[in-house]
Formats: C-alpha cells, sequence, structure tokens
C-alpha cells in the first residue's frame, strides 16, 4: 500500500510541478527565453498575497483576484520594456536578463520583508483530508493544487488553440517575421505571453506559500522542479509540462519510498536520463507554441 | 554595542582603545563565510573576530581565522561538529580559536526528559536531513537513547528542499511513532506538518531543533504549531546577567523588542555574550596581541548573560559549555505574541526555572 500511497502523492506532487512550471514553459514555447526570474517571481507573487492577507484580511484565494491581474500587468511591463529589448541581443542576453532581475528581485524582497518566513493561512484547508482506503489519505489541498494545474494547463492550450491571438502567438513563435508580414505585432504578443505567464505563476506562488512556508531566498528550489518538468516533459509543450511534472513528483515519491535520501535524486535522475535519451522531452512540442 | 563601547573605550596595558565593530554578512554561505574572514584580517586588520550560528558559518570562520594566525571566538553551534568537524582531537586542538555553545549529549538529554514527561510507547520517528547537523544528530542520538528503552525509526536521511514526506509519514505510522524529532530546516519542516496532518500522522510530543528556533518560524507554521517543542538555549527567564552592561537577561530581551518591535529569539544572549567574552579575554591579556588574547581564552572564566563560561573544564579543550533547557511553544490567546516559549524541562539546569510540564499535542 505504501508504493501505491506514494504513486497517488508523486501524482498530486506532480500537479503542483505542473501548475508552477506552466508559466516557465509558455514563456519558453513563445519566446524561447528562459526564465530564470520564474521562482522568485512566484515568491513576489505570495508576498503580494501575504500583504493583501495581513491589511485587508483576505483569504489567499480572494487575494488572487487582485495578484493575478497586477502579476499579468507587470509581465506585461516586464516583456515590452525589458525582455523584448533583451531579445534582440543574442540569445544569452534574456538568460542574463532574467537571471539579475531574479537577484535583485529576491534582494529587493530581502529588504522589504526580512529573512522571516511567512505563510498564507487557507485555514482549515490546508490540513483536510480524504480517506481513500487503509494507509492512502490524500489531502484537500494538495488535491485542489493539482487540479488547478491541470485546468491551468488546458486553459492555456485552449487559448493558443482556438482565440485568434493564440493564434498569432504560435504563427508569431514560428517564424517572427513571416508573421509580421500578416501584420501581426510581435512585441504585443510577447507581452500577452509575459502577462499570461506572470497570472500562473502568481497562482502558482498562492498554492506554494499556502503548502509551506517561504522567505525571499525560496525562489531557488522551486525555479529548479519547474524547470525540470518542462524538459522532461518537453520544451515548449504544455500537456508535455503536465506530463513532466507528474513524471518528476513520483519519481521523487517513489525514490524516497526506498530510501527518503533518493527522493530528491530519484527526480533528478530522471530528469537526466530524458535530457540524455530524449533531449526534446516526453511529449516534444508538436502543436502548440 | 557600539554605543556601548563608545562609551566605554577598552583601557588596555595603560592605554584606552577605541572599539570599532566591522560587521560582515556570511549569508549562511561557508564560501562567504571563508571570504569575508579573510578580508576582516587582510583588509580591515581586525586583532578579534567573532562569529555566530551554525557549523556552516562557523567553521570556515574559525578555519580561516585558525590559519592567519588571528584569534576567534564564536558560538551557536554545537560543539561537536565545530570541534571534529573542524579535524581536532582531544590531543591535537586549536591554536587562535574558541567556541562556547551545548553540545548533542545535551540535547539527547533534554529531549528525554521531554519525552519521559509524556505517555508514550517509547517509539521515536526521526527527520533528520543530509547535512552537517542531520548526519551528526542521526550518527549519535538511536544508541544514546536505546539506553532508555526508546526505539528511532530512521528512515533515513533526506535532502534539505524534499516537497513529499509520504515516506517518512508512512514509515512513521507503520513503527506507530508517538514522538517524533528531528533537526530540519524550517519550510521542510512546515512542508513535512502540513502533510503529517493531511495524512493522519499524529505524534503525541514533537521534539525539534532549528525549524522552531525563530518565533517567526513556528507563527507562520500556524495554528498547528501549538504544542511543538525544542531545546531551549537561552531565553528571558534565564538567571543571568551581562558582564558588560549588567542587564539581566529579561532587560536585554526587552531592550531588543522596544528597539526592532520583534519578538526576542534565542541568539540576541548569545551574539551578546560573544562581546562580553570578547571584553573578558582582552581585559585578561590587557593587550591586544593575538597570542596574549589566545593565552587568555585558553584559561578563561566569564559569567555571561547565557550563563558561566569556563574554558577550563569543557568537554574537550577550546571549547566552552553552556547550559541547556527544554521549552514547548504554546498558543497565547490575545497575548503580545501569538506564540510564547514555556520551559518545561530543566533536568539538565535546577538553576533555571520551568514555567510548566510538557503538556502532550492534541
Amino acid at each position: 500500500m505504501s508504493w501505491v500511497n506514494a504513486v497517488v502523492q508523486g501524482i498530486l506532487l506532480g500537479g503542483l510541478y505542473a501548475l508552477v512550471a506552466a508559466g516557465l514553459s509558455l514563456v519558453f514555447g513563445v519566446m524561447r527565453i528562459v526564465n530564470l526570474a520564474h521562482g522568485v517571481l512566484a515568491v513576489l507573487a505570495a508576498f503580494g498575497a501575504y500583504v493583501l492577507g495581513d491589511a485587508l484580511g483576505l483569504h489567499p484565494f480572494l487575494a488572487l483576484l487582485v495578484v493575478v491581474p497586477v502579476m499579468a500587468a507587470v509581465g506585461y511591463g516586464l516583456q515590452r520594456g525589458l525582455l523584448n529589448r533583451a531579445l534582440g541581443g543574442g540569445e544569452l542576453a534574456p538568460l542574463l536578463v532574467t537571471f539579475g532581475l531574479a537577484i535583485v528581485l529576491q534582494n529587493a524582497l530581502l529588504e522589504a520583508f526580512s529573512a522571516d518566513s511567512r505563510r498564507l493561512d487557507v485555514g482549515a484547508l490546508g490540513t483536510a483530508s480524504i480517506r481513500l482506503g487503509d494507509g492512502l489519505t490524500v489531502g484537500v489541498f494538495p488535491l485542489l493544487a493539482a487540479v488547478v494545474g491541470v485546468l491551468v494547463i488546458a486553459a492555456i492550450g485552449q487559448f493558443l488553440a482556438r482565440t485568434a491571438t493564440g493564434r498569432a502567438m504560435r504563427a508569431t513563435s514560428d517564424d517572427r517575421d513571416a508573421a509580421a508580414l500578416m501584420g501581426i505585432d510581435g512585441r504585443h504578443l510577447y507581452g500577452v505571453a509575459t502577462a499570461i505567464a506572470l497570472g500562473t505563476v502568481a497562482i502558482a506562488g498562492v498554492f506554494l506559500g499556502a503548502r509551506s512556508t517561504f522567505d525571499p531566498a525560496a525562489g531557488g528550489v522551486t525555479l529548479i522542479f519547474a524547470f525540470e518538468a518542462v524538459v522532461i516533459g518537453g520544451l515548449g509543450s504544455l500537456w508535455g509540462t503536465l506530463l513532466g511534472g507528474v513524471v518528476l513528483g513520483v519519481a521523487q515519491a517513489l525514490g524516497a519510498a526506498v530510501d527518503p535520501a533518493y527522493g530528491v535524486l530519484a527526480g533528478h535522475l530522471v530528469f537526466l536520463v530524458v535530457l540524455a535519451t530524449r533531449p526534446r522531452g516526453l511529449l516534444p512540442s508538436a502543436v502548440t507554441a | 554595542m557600539t554605543d556601548y563601547f563608545a562609551d566605554n573605550p577598552l583601557e588596555l596595558g595603560g592605554t584606552s582603545y577605541d572599539v570599532e565593530i566591522v560587521v560582515k554578512d556570511t549569508q549562511s554561505d561557508s564560501v562567504r563565510a571563508g571570504e569575508v574572514t579573510a578580508e576582516l584580517i587582510n583588509d580591515d586588520g581586525a586583532d578579534l573576530i567573532l562569529a555566530a550560528s551554525t557549523p556552516d558559518t562557523v567553521n570556515p570562520v574559525a578555519d580561516q581565522c585558525e590559519a592567519n594566525g588571528v584569534p576567534c571566538i564564536t558560538t551557536a553551534a554545537p560543539w561537536q561538529p565545530y570541534f571534529f568537524g573542524r579535524g581536532a582531537s582531544e590531543g591535537d586542538s586549536f591554536d587562535w580559536t574558541y567556541h562556547f555553545f551545548w553540545g548533542l549529549e545535551d540535547v539527547e538529554a533534554v529531549y528525554q526528559d521531554m519525552w519521559s514527561q509524556v505517555d508514550t510507547n517509547s517509539q521515536a520517528g526521526a527527520l533528520w536531513p543530509n547535512d552537517p547537523d542531520g548526519n551528526a544528530w542521526s550518527a549519535d542520538f538511536p544508541g544514546v537513547v536505546s539506553e532508555n528503552g526508546y526505539t528511532i525509526t530512521d528512515p533515513g536521511l533526506y535532502e534539505n528542499g524534499t516537497q513529499d514526506y509520504s515516506a517518512q509519514i508512512s514509515a512513521f505510522q507503520a513503527a506507530d511513532a508517538q514522538i517524533l524529532l528531528g533537526v530540519p530546516i524550517p519550510p521542510d519542516f512546515a512542508t513535512f506538518w502540513q502533510q503529517a496532518q493531511q495524512q493522519g500522522y499524529s505524534p503525541r510530543i514533537a521534539t525539534v531543533a532549528k525549524a522552531l528556533l525563530f518565533p517567526s518560524a513556528v507563527e507562520a507554521i500556524g495554528d498547528s504549531a501549538d504544542g511543538l517543542s525544542t531545546e531551549v538555549w537561552w531565553t528571558p527567564e534565564y538567571p543571568y546577567e551581562s558582564s558588560l552592561t549588567g542587564q539581566s537577561a529579561q532587560e536585554l530581551a526587552d531592550a531588543y523588542e522596544s528597539e526592532t518591535g520583534q519578538q526576542w529569539t534565542q541568539p540576541i544572549g548569545f551574539v551578546h555574550a560573544l562581546f562580553e567574552v570578547a571584553v573578558a579575554a582582552l581585559t585578561e591579556a590587557d593587550s591586544v596581541e593575538g597570542q596574549a588574547v589566545v593565552d587568555a581564552l585558553a584559561d578563561l572564566q566569564v559569567s555571561t548573560v547565557v550563563g558561566d563560561l569556563d574554558w577550563t573544564s569543557g568537554p574537550v579543550p577550546n571549547v566552552a559549555k553552556t547550559p541547556l533547557v527544554g521549552g514547548q511553544w504554546r498558543a497565547t490567546e490575545g497575548g503580545e505574541h501569538p506564540f510564547e516559549l514555556v520551559i518545561v524541562s530543566n533536568s539538565e539546569q535546577p538553576g533555571i526555572p520551568t514555567a510548566g510540564t510538557v503538556e502532550p499535542l492534541g
């Protein structure tokens, strides 16, 4: 039963990883930018929800109504003001810019909030659970996080497949110059893509901030697991990212069931094996961006 | 401290010295700790180096001082990783570096005293990470507590940053571990504790180091932090006073709270004590000359706000021990702070008053 338990908990954890990685995957798929500030931006969103909760007593999920649009606006501004300029400077420039941004943001958060750990209080939801059988109990909160992860990825997928903006985004991703000839403004579309990505990061940040404590330096681990999920699944493929998250989560949980020392390691090993044998990931991007 | 020294320059060997304190941030990074120590020695010309908190910070600082022949006083890391972790042995100790803190034997005694106050089946589950603390604890704890009939279930050392603890939780449930102990970092314990509740693991007593040190970390865990226990190195109730300012432990904590608006923390006393030891050693040496200072440190005895320190009777050379008791975090209704640390075990230090006994977890 403990193996079944490990797999179930791993799948739920994978859903959370996918939620965190969705924005990373989208940004890479559309612009080929690896956003190294992704983890810190999630922490920023968590702090945003924390401040709203502290000042107005808003439940973290209600705070999302404010944090998501604000982060989306930040994303649009960031893309138009900073990343679009960096895109012209070769492949390395956006990487360096986001790396620098991560350091600046982390230290700004440290300055503003100190190194104290915080947590978003979701009340009884945090510890509620559903008993599925002997020795198999799943927490309501991890389940919710996984469901939201799937919904976010499905929503982005539908957006890319069915809306005019989504189609334009894919077109720009395939060939920016040709898309521009058709009258598509790449700069604006990139801004929209980053806005969506940061909107999802805001949701992820709130879930991360409620499942454990966070501090300004918490973004690093977040980024590594999200990045691994994206690579395992296939760079730029959204459903691949979901699969990648689940593979990573299950690998960690199964590894830990053998010996806790192998938990994180098993995840890294799967990542390496996939990178070595299927460098394009398990589900290489075919349809979506 | 800067204010104190401005009013009280040190009189050594007939000369009045203004004390300049140069602060460097190690960012809890061992490489950086060594670098900034080198800067203090080479660029700032420091006569004495003080450092605190965790083997990762303390050891590289002390190593750098040892290599450069500069006196160094450190604290807030158990003495075993400080002493043995830096390759010393009884016969082959350090020339320039001195340390004061408690050791694993103290935390083992305190935890067992707290366990014995609660009715359990003597089965304990261990949450030990794969870091210097986790390695030291896992190597030492099981053998020591087995003498008193406790059995520790250790599923294995996990990596810091692990996101899923279902393996440990299943193992603890299978062993019916009514005692939980560990030395996890704060975010990992918060993750574990929430998952334990989701998956229905509820020990009767939890004694946890590191993660429950700071009130802010306990607050961040939320309501379920009520009743968690930890070892206590210093509280405002300690019956000691500063050899520099004459402040009692309570007055020192009050001064910190009124200045910062934040709840007192345990390291406050120890950082203050670092300066007490520094002044005592310099006064004893009556000079800022390095050799004279370490000669003074070698058999220094000084009463500080964290207790009586004595380098002549330490467990090993270069180390003086500080008292250790046990405490339980309790939620306060409408109190000044959401959680207060109540001393519940003083078996090792009867001179430090308790304010209650361990209450089992709900």
